[in-house]
């Protein structure tokens, strides 16, 4: 199940750490999550599910479903995907229950006090951009992300990308990832919090006074939780999104993985999910990870896509093609069958309505069902400031009504990158510094910010005015209609 | 509904064909036709011979310009420009960019795959180069394969 040659990726895998699984002995890699290691040694049924004891396996990889939920050294609904193995670390399966948390965790530890000008909360290209762009600035950040490494989503994307070659286009997500982590440490002023987790945000704290807002968030160490207290006076909300499900019977068969899940798997990690995938949907994101999964030497037996057409970019889909790989349009998965983990998938034609085409069953042989059918952003914590949502189904759901700064309808509250609306890591990137710019020269930071701010537009202008820029394009300009509709003085906008 | 929307494969319909004399120059030819948000290859070529309005427009050769060099097959982030030059009546060569192991060597003799990943015929590797981590490769087909090969198998 390990890679071990790569035509992109060199996998440079630490010392070797033996840790239990069910009391049996197992071996990873330092450095890797415990839900990676336990699947490069065959383990796939990683929970059971609350009600109906159904098998649960590896999904999203990022911490954000609870399919790997496990009892880690006692600890129970440990997110094993985003936790990193250690020496003689004890993993048990949940058997149903959730389980109980002792205080201990909690106790053990004094709370830690942060009190910063800035805080941005998730570490991906949004968020490295508007910690780098606001530091950058003058003001001081705290940069916090729930994973043990910065990058979100673009540590796993070995294709280069698309864009202007000033942009950094040609190059591949993973290169753009190293080169903004390496300028995290180096520019002044941003203190990087990793492993750590925002649970809460409350608004308008006044307990001194002051104008601040106040974050909860858990540090796990290897021995327990820390928590954070964080004051700031501006907070940038890119914590990305979540891999949308399909309904279909079997789907939560270990096995049927989010395209994200795969990509971490196989892209950071070196394991292959599998043999044989099936993939749904053929947008970037489906054609892509399909690709990437020929490079990692898994065979995608093909790709059906539910529309007529395919909806990601023609070159996407003609390196696929020209690698044999078939892709089907109107079609969808019926089902995913097999006992306790997938062993094979029934797809079938759909009419002009999306209804299936009753005597157009196929059946594929496959143990790994993908799934790239959309990204939701994530707006819990936006929500729970009291920031303004709406349904905007260009975006992807939910997402907070925001103004031409990223800010949303709270002052000081600003939101980048998929969770401002489902984009690309290019516009996340330039979004982020909008928001990042925005929010320093708020404060009174000055360092062109007017000439940044008014470049990050345009270029965002320039993106979103192609036919594939015309979803998010739409997206956005429902957003802005209905940011001026609720008539609040966008403060700072007016000098910008 | 372009028929390139449903099955994923152009036809040479959908793509501009040099002359022979040009051909036998040696040109890119883009096989990059939706308005995408990109424009690298533009970028890079020394000589300016790939032309587009703005960073959404499709980019066209200009095939008289165009000298052959490579320099944009590598730099392509949709693996979607390949060179071809025919080098007497019976061969051509084919620049194309391969992001897959094992690497092949020159010399090697391997299967010429078309658009829909068949194998359409036989080629020789005559040139491997590698620019970052994707392997440019030049192999020699018959002529009349010049506008059907678009991969190979190691
Ligand atoms: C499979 C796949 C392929 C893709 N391919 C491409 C492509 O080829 N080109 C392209 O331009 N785009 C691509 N994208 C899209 C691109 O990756 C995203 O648009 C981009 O990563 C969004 O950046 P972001 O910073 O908004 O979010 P993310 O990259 O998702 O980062 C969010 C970060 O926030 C952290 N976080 C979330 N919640 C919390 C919390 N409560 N506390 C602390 N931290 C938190 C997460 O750990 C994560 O690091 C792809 C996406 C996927 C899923
Ligand atoms: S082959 Fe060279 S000269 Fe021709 S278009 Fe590409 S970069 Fe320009
Ligand atoms: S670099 Fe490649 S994908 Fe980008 S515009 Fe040029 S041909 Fe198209």
């Amino acid at each position: 199940m390990r890679i071990t040659r790569h035509p992109i990726l060199e996998f440079d895998r630490g010392r070797k750490i033996l840790f239990y699984f069910n009391d049996k002995k197992v071996e990873g890699f330092e450095g890797e999550s415990i839900a990676s290691a336990l699947h490069a040694s065959g383990v796939r049924v990683l929970s059971y599910s609350l009600r109906y004891h159904r098998p649960r396996g590896f999904f999203c990889g990022i911490g954000k479903c609870s399919s790997c939920f496990m009892t880690v050294d006692g600890v129970p609904n440990v997110r094993t995907c985003i936790t990193p193995i250690r020496e003689n670390m004890r993993v048990r399966r949940q058997d149903g229950g959730v389980g109980e948390l002792s205080d201990k965790r909690f106790a053990a530890r004094k709370k830690m006090v942060v009190d910063d000008e800035i805080v941005v909360v998730g570490g991906g290209p949004a968020g490295m951009m508007a910690a780098l762009a606001a530091a950058k600035q003058g003001a001081s950040v705290t940069l916090i992300d729930e994973n043990h490494r910065v990058g979100g989503q673009l540590i796993k994307q070995t294709h280069k990308f698309f864009g202007s070659l000033e942009e950094k286009a040609g190059k591949r997500g993973i290169e753009i990832a190293e080169e903004l982590m390496k300028q995290i440490n180096s520019v002044p002023g941003i203190h990087l919090i990793l492993s750590t987790t925002v649970v809460g945000c409350y608004n308008n704290n006044t307990e001194d006074g002051g104008d601040r807002y106040r974050l909860v968030a858990v540090r796990r160490f290897m021995d327990g939780d820390q928590l954070l207290d964080v004051f700031c006076k501006r907070i940038v909300f890119a914590c990305g999104a979540m891999e949308n499900m399909l309904a279909f019977p079997g789907n939560d068969l270990p096995g049927v993985y989010g395209a994200g899940g795969v990509q971490t798997l196989m892209n950071v990690y070196g394991v292959r999910p599998g043999d044989r995938v099936l993939m749904v949907g053929a947008g970037n994101v489906g054609l892509i990870v399909s690709y990437q999964l020929l490079q990692a030497g898994v065979e995608v037996d093909r790709v059906v896509e539910v529309l007529p057409r395919i909806t990601g970019y023609h070159v996407h889909a003609a390196k696929l093609r020209r690698c044999g790989v078939p892709i089907y349009t109107s079609h969808s998965i019926k089902e995913a069958y097999g006992s306790d983990r997938v062993e094979g998938a029934v797809v079938v034609e759909v009419d002009k309505n999306y209804a299936p085409v009753s005597g157009t069953e196929e059946n594929v042989s496959c143990d790994t069902i993908c799934l790239a059918v959309g990204l939701t952003p994530s707006v819990r914590l936006l929500e729970q400031m009291g920031v303004k949502t709406e349904f905007i189904p260009e975006a992807g759901g939910y997402v907070a009504v925001h103004d031409q700064s990223m800010q949303t309808s709270l002052n000081g509250v600003y939101v980048a990158g998929d969770a401002s609306g489902i984009e690309e890591a290019s516009t996340a990137m330039i979004e982020g510094q909008l928001a990042g710019v925005s929010a320093a020269a708020s404060l009174g930071y000055d360092r062109g910010a007017n000439e940044l701010i008014s470049r990050c537009r345009n270029a965002l202008r320039i993106f979103r005015s192609g036919p594939f820029g015309e979803i998010p394009r739409r997206g956005k300009e429902k957003i802005a209609y209905l940011f001026d509709k609720m008539g609040k003085k966008i403060w700072g906008d007016s000098e910008l | 509904m372009n028929g390139y929307e449903k099955t994923g494969v152009l036809s040479l319909n959908d793509i501009r064909v040099p002359s022979e004399n040009q051909l036998r120059k040696g040109v890119a030819i883009i096989e990059c036709v939706q308005e995408i948000p990109c424009n690298p290859c533009a970028a890079i070529c020394p000589v300016n011979a790939i032309s587009m309005k703005d960073i959404n427009s499709i980019p066209i050769v200009d095939f008289d310009k165009c000298t052959g060099c490579g320099k944009c097959v590598s730099i392509c982030p949709g693996l979607a420009i390949f060179v071809v030059k025919t080098v007497d009546n019976s061969k051509a060569l084919v620049t194309l960019p391969y992001e897959f192991l094992p690497i092949p060597k020159t010399g090697d003799k391997v299967k010429a795959l078309n658009r829909w990943g068949e194998i359409c015929g036989d080629a020789e590797v005559v040139r491997v180069n590698m620019l970052g981590k994707t392997t440019v490769v030049t192999i020699r087909v018959d002529k009349k394969l010049a506008m059907e090969v678009r991969n190979i198998r190691v």
